[in-house]
C-alpha cells in the first residue's frame, strides 16, 4: 500500500523533451515508473526515450490513458501547463518548477480544487513510493520500501528524513515534498489525512519550516484526526525575521511564522518534535519503540 | 523586491488611488525648487529608504519654511538612515520626497496581502491607523476588517461597501474608499505585488480620504513579466553580499556568527544553521547553492561567504538530489586551490554521486575535513571555529 502513486500509475511528462525533464524521466523509468509518453507543443508525433511525444495533454491522455502528469516547463508557462493538465482529465499533477508567480497560483489552486484534482508542488521534489514508482527528482537509491510516511516543505530535508529512516531499517510507504511556495497545491493536512487512512503507513514524519501557519493548522488537524505517531522537525530556528530564506514561502513576517511558534503548536497537539534535523530517524525509533 | 514610497505613490496615482502631491528629489537645490513649485507653506519631507521606522529615526519631518526644506535635504542626502528595521549601518538616502502637508482629522489603516491560510488576496482595513498594525492584530484583532478576493471572480461591490461601513465613513468618503479599494486590488493583481500597506490612510480636515504613506512589496518570481517594476529596483538598499549572490542565482542571507555555510536546498540550509547552533556554534550565513550548482557558482559562493571577515570555519553540506556531489567537489577543489582559503573547511556529501565526490576531495591533498553525517559535520565545524581541531 502507498498513497497517490504506485507501480501501475500511468504517467506523462509535460516539457518532456527539455534537458532537466529528460534526465529525470530516465531516472523515473529506471525506477519502475510507468511513464507512457510526454508532451512538448510542436513536437507531437516524434518519439523521445522510446516514448510517444504529443502536442497537447488531451491527446496524450486520450491515447495513453495516463492519470498523472509531471511538469518540468519553465515558470512562466506553468500556469497554462497545470490548467491544461487539469482540464485534460488527469487526477494527479506534480509540478517540479520553482519560481511561479503567486498570483498565478491563487487561480490555479482554486481551479484544481474545484475540479477535484490533486496538485503537488510547485517548487517541490515530487512524490515517491519506494520500490514502485517515483514522479520527481529525488535520488532513488536512498529509499527503502517500509512503513513511514514522509511529508516535507523542503526537498533536501525530505532526503535527510528518508536517509535516516532507511539507515534504521524502517523504510517508507510514500514520501511527498509539498514544496516551498506560499501557495502549495497540496497541504500538510491533505497528506496527513492520506497517511492516516493508508493501512501500511505506521508512523509519519512531517518536516516544516518558517513562514505561514501551515504547521499550526496541521497541529490542529493531528490533534483530532491522526492516531498514528507523528515526528516533526521545523527548520529555521536561527532564521532572522523579515528575510526570505531561499524558498518563496520561508519568511517570518510581522513576527508570525517562527519556528518556535510551530514547535509549540505541534507539541501541544502531542506531536513528538526533534530540534535537530539529524534526529528525525531517532525520533521515530523513540516514539514507536522500533 | 521592495519599492520606495515615492515609487509606490506613483503607482497609486496610475491606478487612481488618492495620494498627496509630491515629488522626489536628489539634491538640496531641487528640494527647494520643488517645494516652491508645490505652492504651499507647509511641507512633509521624507527620506526615501526601504526600511520602516523612518519617522522615529528622524527621517520624516513637517516643515513650514523653505530653508528647513533645504536643510533637511542637506542633512540626509548621501547619509545613511538607521531605523529599528535596519542594521547599525542603516540604508543610504538617495532621494527625499517633498510633499504638501495634509491636515489630518483621523488616521485609518489599509493593507493588502496574499493570505496563505485562505489562499486569497485579502484586503485589510482598520480604524486603528498610524500605529503598529501587528500590535493591533495581536491585541484587538476584532478591529481589523477583512475582504477576501475571489481569484477568478474578483472583488464584488459589497466588499468595499462593507469595509467602508466598518471604517465608519460617510457617503462621500465611502465613494472615495470604493475607488481606492478597486484601484488597490487592480494594482495588486496587475503588478504582481505581494504586499501593500497604507499606514495611515487618513481622513483630512476637509473630509477627504487620502493615502499618506505607501509601502509596496513585489513578488520577485513575477519580475520577468514586470519589466517596468524591475527598473525601480534600488540595489543601494540591499545588502551588497546578498545582491552579489542574487546575480549568481545563489540565495544568501548574512547572519551574525562565524561559521560560513554552503548548502543545497533552502530547508537543509536552515537546518544546517540550526544544528550548528545546537552544537554551540553560530552560523555566519544562510546560503543555498540551488539545484544546478556548477563549479563556477560554488567558487562564487565561497568568495561571498569568505568576504565576511568574521568567518573562521566553513561547513559545506550537500545532499545531492538534482545536484551531483562530484560536480560540487570539483567546484570546492577549484575554488580552494584558486583562492588559497586559510580557514578550515568541513565537508559532508550525501546522495547523488557522493562517493565520487569524496574521492575527488581525498585526491586533492587540500586540507578538507570530511564528515560522514550531518551530526558529525556540525560538531566538527563548531570545533574548527573554536580552534579545537
Amino acid at each position: 500500500m502507498s498513497i497517490l502513486i504506485d507501480k501501475d500509475t500511468k504517467v506523462i511528462c509535460q516539457g518532456f523533451t527539455g534537458g532537466q525533464a529528460t534526465q529525470h524521466c530516465i531516472q523515473c523509468i529506471d525506477y519502475g515508473t510507468q511513464l507512457v509518453g510526454g508532451v512538448t507543443p510542436g513536437k507531437g508525433g516524434q518519439t523521445h526515450l522510446d516514448l510517444p511525444v504529443f502536442n497537447t495533454v488531451k491527446e496524450a491522455v486520450d491515447q495513453t490513458k495516463a492519470t498523472a502528469s509531471i511538469i518540468f516547463v519553465p515558470a512562466r508557462f506553468c500556469k497554462a501547463s497545470i490548467l491544461e493538465a487539469a482540464e485534460a482529465g488527469v487526477s494527479l499533477i506534480v509540478c517540479i518548477t520553482e519560481g511561479i508567480p503567486t498570483i498565478d497560483m491563487l487561480e490555479v489552486k482554486l481551479i484544481c480544487d474545484n475540479l477535484g484534482i490533486r496538485l503537488i508542488g510547485p517548487n517541490c521534489p515530487g512524490i515517491i513510493t519506494p520500490g514502485e514508482a517515483k514522479m520527481g527528482i529525488m535520488p532513488a537509491d536512498i529509499h527503502l520500501p517500509g512503513k513511514v510516511g514522509i511529508i516535507s516543505r523542503s526537498g533536501t530535508l525530505t532526503y535527510e528524513a528518508v536517509k535516516q529512516t532507511t539507515d534504521l531499517g524502517f523504510g517508507q510507504t510514500s514520501c511527498i515534498g509539498i514544496g516551498g511556495d506560499p501557495i502549495p497545491g497540496t497541504s500538510f493536512i491533505d497528506v496527513l489525512d492520506l497517511f492516516e487512512k493508508d493501512n501500511s503507513t505506521e508512523a509519519i514524519v512531517m518536516v516544516g519550516e518558517i513562514g505561514g501557519t501551515a504547521e499550526e493548522s496541521a497541529a490542529e488537524f493531528i490533534k483530532s484526526n491522526v492516531t498514528k505517531p507523528v515526528v516533526s522537525y521545523i527548520a529555521g530556528v536561527t532564521a532572522p525575521s523579515g528575510k526570505r530564506m531561499g524558498h518563496a514561502g520561508a519568511i517570518i513576517a510581522g513576527g508570525k511564522g517562527t519556528a518556535a511558534d510551530k514547535f509549540k503548536a505541534l507539541e501541544l497537539a502531542g506531536v513528538h518534535t526533534v530540534k535537530s534535523p539529524a534526529d528525525i530517524g531517532k525520533g521515530i525509533a523513540e516514539i514507536t519503540g522500533w | 523586491m521592495n519599492l520606495h514610497e515615492y515609487q509606490a505613490k506613483q503607482l497609486f496615482r496610475d491606478y487612481g488611488i488618492a495620494v498627496s502631491d509630491g515629488i522626489a528629489v536628489s539634491s538640496p537645490d531641487d528640494a527647494e525648487k520643488i517645494a516652491l513649485s508645490l505652492n504651499v507653506d507647509k511641507w512633509v519631507v521624507k527620506a526615501q529608504v526601504h526600511a520602516g521606522g523612518r519617522g522615529k529615526a528622524g527621517g520624516v519631518e513637517v516643515v513650514d519654511n523653505i530653508e528647513k526644506v533645504r536643510s533637511f535635504a542637506e542633512r540626509w542626502l548621501g547619509q545613511n538612515l538607521v531605523t529599528f528595521q535596519t542594521d547599525e549601518k542603516g540604508q543610504p538616502v538617495n532621494e527625499i520626497l517633498i510633499e504638501t502637508c495634509t491636515d489630518i482629522d483621523k488616521e485609518l489603516y489599509l493593507g493588502a496581502v496574499i493570505d496563505r491560510a485562505s489562499q486569497r488576496l485579502v484586503v485589510m482595513a482598520s480604524t486603528e491607523g498610524g500605529v503598529n498594525i501587528e500590535e493591533v492584530a495581536e491585541e484587538t484583532p476584532e478591529k481589523i476588517y477583512k475582504a477576501e478576493i475571489d481569484p477568478i471572480a474578483g472583488p464584488n461591490e459589497n466588499q468595499a461597501n462593507d469595509l467602508a461601513k466598518n471604517l465608519e465613513l460617510d457617503d462621500t468618503q465611502s465613494i472615495q474608499f470604493r475607488k481606492i479599494f478597486d484601484g488597490l486590488v487592480k494594482l495588486f493583481i496587475e503588478k504582481d505585488l505581494s504586499l501593500v500597506e497604507v499606514n495611515p490612510l487618513v481622513i483630512t480636515k476637509s473630509g477627504d480620504l487620502i493615502c499618506l504613506d505607501a509601502k509596496i512589496n513585489v513578488d520577485s518570481n513575477a519580475l520577468y513579466r514586470q519589466q517596468e517594476i524591475e527598473t525601480l529596483r534600488d540595489p543601494s538598499q540591499e545588502d551588497p553580499r546578498e545582491a552579489r549572490a542574487a546575480e549568481w542565482d545563489l540565495s544568501y542571507v548574512a547572519l551574525d556568527g562565524n561559521i560560513g555555510c554552503m548548502v543545497n536546498g533552502a530547508g537543509l540550509a536552515m537546518g544546517t544553521m540550526d544544528i550548528i547552533k545546537l552544537h554551540g556554534g553560530e552560523p555566519a550565513n544562510f546560503l543555498d547553492v540551488g539545484g544546478t550548482a556548477d563549479s563556477k557558482r560554488v567558487a562564487e559562493a565561497f568568495k561571498i561567504i569568505l568576504s565576511d571577515e568574521s568567518v573562521n570555519a566553513v561547513l559545506i553540506n550537500i545532499f545531492g538530489g538534482i545536484v551531483r556531489c562530484d560536480v560540487i567537489a570539483d567546484g570546492i577543489v577549484e575554488a580552494l586551490t584558486e583562492m588559497g582559503v586559510s580557514v578550515p573547511v568541513v565537508v559532508r556529501l550525501e546522495g547523488n554521486s557522493a562517493q565520487k565526490g569524496l574521492e575527488i576531495l581525498d585526491a586533492s591533498a587540500l586540507n578538507i575535513i570530511s564528515a560522514s553525517n550531518l551530526e558529525e559535520a556540525a560538531r566538527l565545524a563548531v570545533q574548527a571555529s573554536k580552534g579545537e581541531i
